[in-house]
């Protein structure tokens, strides 16, 4: 589904965050992208949205060029991301109101033309991230975990078949990102949704990925991929090879930085 | 509440003129009574005409700075180029006491309307500029990534980002600057001009010392100040209703 071609980037004045790098993604996967703090696993999600482009290299989804955003796309970033001056219902809306303002023009919207003022999936994911309650409240009044669910449901209502997040729930409690987790979980389990996760969290890489891809600081050139066997397990603390994995990672984030 | 002690505000400050203008016992200073009866005897009449005259040039230069402000504000907050361009210039321009350019203006435009219009338009140009700036220069990118992500590319972030963002800037830009513009209007007004409550307040002050009617005057230039500003304050409640919501559960 996402072909990464020898793709070269870096921000202005920076050096190098990757050299013809490539890498796949199939279609329905899960896969999380775990580093350090400035090792460019941010940038790649926004390369992959088409908000930033590569310098060298392309970008292909299903076959096609990345040049903008693309429609089915979802993005969900940590810090949400809300109009503040729209309640959670109107935030939902927004992706709706977006294509009915452009129409079906294959740019901002898809092309096959749907009725966006069909509302029923507004209902829906209101009621699905149990944010239903607070659907007339703004941005300002609910809590963080509130706001990140208004987020979620609003990427959701546009029924996006590739879903990027980038580092959703480090802001949130345990609990509540718990919670999130098992959510983004099940629902990526119940549609034919490929969702790329980035986060710092070794944890929380080897609950949400069924594929980890680990970046390093410096250029990255190779893809260091990690199959998950763990994957979407709860009590996994057990198993012996759960702690021999973690600290493969957690050397892995360290060794390459020296 | 608020309205209530707004009402009790009210009758203070009238109590204070009555025992003020009782103490005095002079014609310069008539009683609030005398003063409400000259107001409402002429508000429907000559008062009103005068009223309706300043109305318009306060309106009409609303209007204009907004439509020209506005967009200009929201065209710098968005492109850091044009800002480093133009900032220095506002900078200097921003603090000058605009009333100083009533002579210029005047000099240039006429004594007419239009010369009255645009000194008030000065002085709500640069308040809006700045703070519509400002406002959308505080957009976070996060905010625009996300928005372009779910499909806006520039009309869209204009329409459902920018826009919405720049309305409480413009609103509070008008409740900020509506006490300046309106002691502007009443110098321009009291430059060669035979309409306008400048003017009004002017002739019944000292040219036929007709002192609750002038006073009729300087009341109802006070309620064209106050009701400018309620109305924006207003507006701002009714358009923006998410600043005034309680900030329970914020984390």
């Amino acid at each position: 589904m996402i072909q990464v071609d020898q793709v070269t980037f870096q921000y202005e004045k920076h050096q190098s965050l990757f050299q013809d790098f490539s890498w796949q993604v199939e279609r329905g996967q899960s896969w999380v992208i775990i580093g350090p703090s400035g090792c460019g696993k941010s940038t790649i999600l926004y390369l992959l949205s088409g908000l930033v482009h590569p310098q060298k290299g392309q970008i292909l989804i299903n076959g096609e060029l990345l040049n903008t955003p693309r429609p089915r796309t979802g993005l969900i970033l940590q810090d949400y991301g809300l109009l503040p001056w729209a309640t959670v219902r109107d935030n939902l809306s927004l992706g709706l109101n977006l294509r009915t303002f452009y129409g079906p023009d294959g740019i901002h919207a898809p092309k096959e033309s749907a009725d966006y003022r069909k509302r029923d999936s507004i209902h829906y994911w209101l009621e699905r991230l149990g944010i239903s309650e607070i659907a007339t409240k703004f941005p300002g009044q609910i809590s963080g975990g509130q706001r990140q669910r208004t987020a979620i449901a609003r990427t959701l209502v546009l029924e996006p078949d590739l879903l990027l997040m980038d580092e959703p729930f480090a802001s949130l409690d345990t609990p509540t990102r718990e919670d999130l987790q098992y959510l983004i979980q099940s629902i990526s389990k119940e549609r034919p949704l490929t969702s790329i996760l980035v986060t710092h969290a070794i944890e929380e890489a080897l609950f949400m990925g069924e594929k980890i891809l680990v970046l390093h600081n410096g250029i990255n050139t190779q893809p260091m991929i990690l199959e998950n066997p763990f994957y979407g397990k709860l009590d996994k603390s057990t198993e012996k090879n759960y702690q021999q994995l973690v600290n493969q990672i957690r050397e892995e984030l360290k060794g390459k930085t020296a | 509440m608020k309205r209530f002690s707004l009402l009790w505000a009210t009758l203070g400050l009238l109590i204070i003129w009555q025992a003020a203008a009782m103490l005095l016992n002079k014609d310069i200073l008539p009683d609030p009574i005398k003063v409400f009866a000259a107001f409402f005897t002429n508000i429907g009449g000559e008062l009103g005409v005068h009223f309706l005259a300043s109305l318009w040039r306060v309106l009409a230069s609303l209007v204009l700075s907004v439509a020209l402000a506005a967009p200009a504000g929201l065209v710098l907050g968005q492109s850091k180029k044009l800002d480093r361009f133009f900032s220095p210039v506002i900078y200097l321009l921003y603090p000058i006491p605009k009333v100083v350019l009533v002579p210029i203006v005047m000099l240039f435009l006429g004594i007419n309307d239009l010369s009255k219009i645009v000194m008030i338009f000065l002085i709500l140009f640069f308040q809006i500029l700045v703070l519509v700036r400002d406002q959308a220069a505080a957009i976070r990118p996060e905010l625009v990534y996300s928005v372009r992500s779910l499909g806006a590319g520039r009309r869209g972030l204009f329409r459902f980002v920018y826009l919405p963002a720049s309305l409480p800037a413009i609103l509070t830009a008008i409740r900020q600057s509506i006490g300046t513009a309106v002691a502007v209007l009443y110098i321009v007004e009291l430059i060669a001009t035979t309409k306008g409550l400048g003017y009004y307040i002017y002739l019944y002050g000292t040219t036929l010392y007709d002192y609750p009617r002038m006073y009729a005057g300087v009341v109802a230039m006070s309620l064209l100040g106050l009701g400018l500003y309620f109305a924006a304050d207003w507006l701002h409640r009714l358009l923006c209703p998410w600043q005034f919501q309680g900030e329970k559960g914020n984390a």
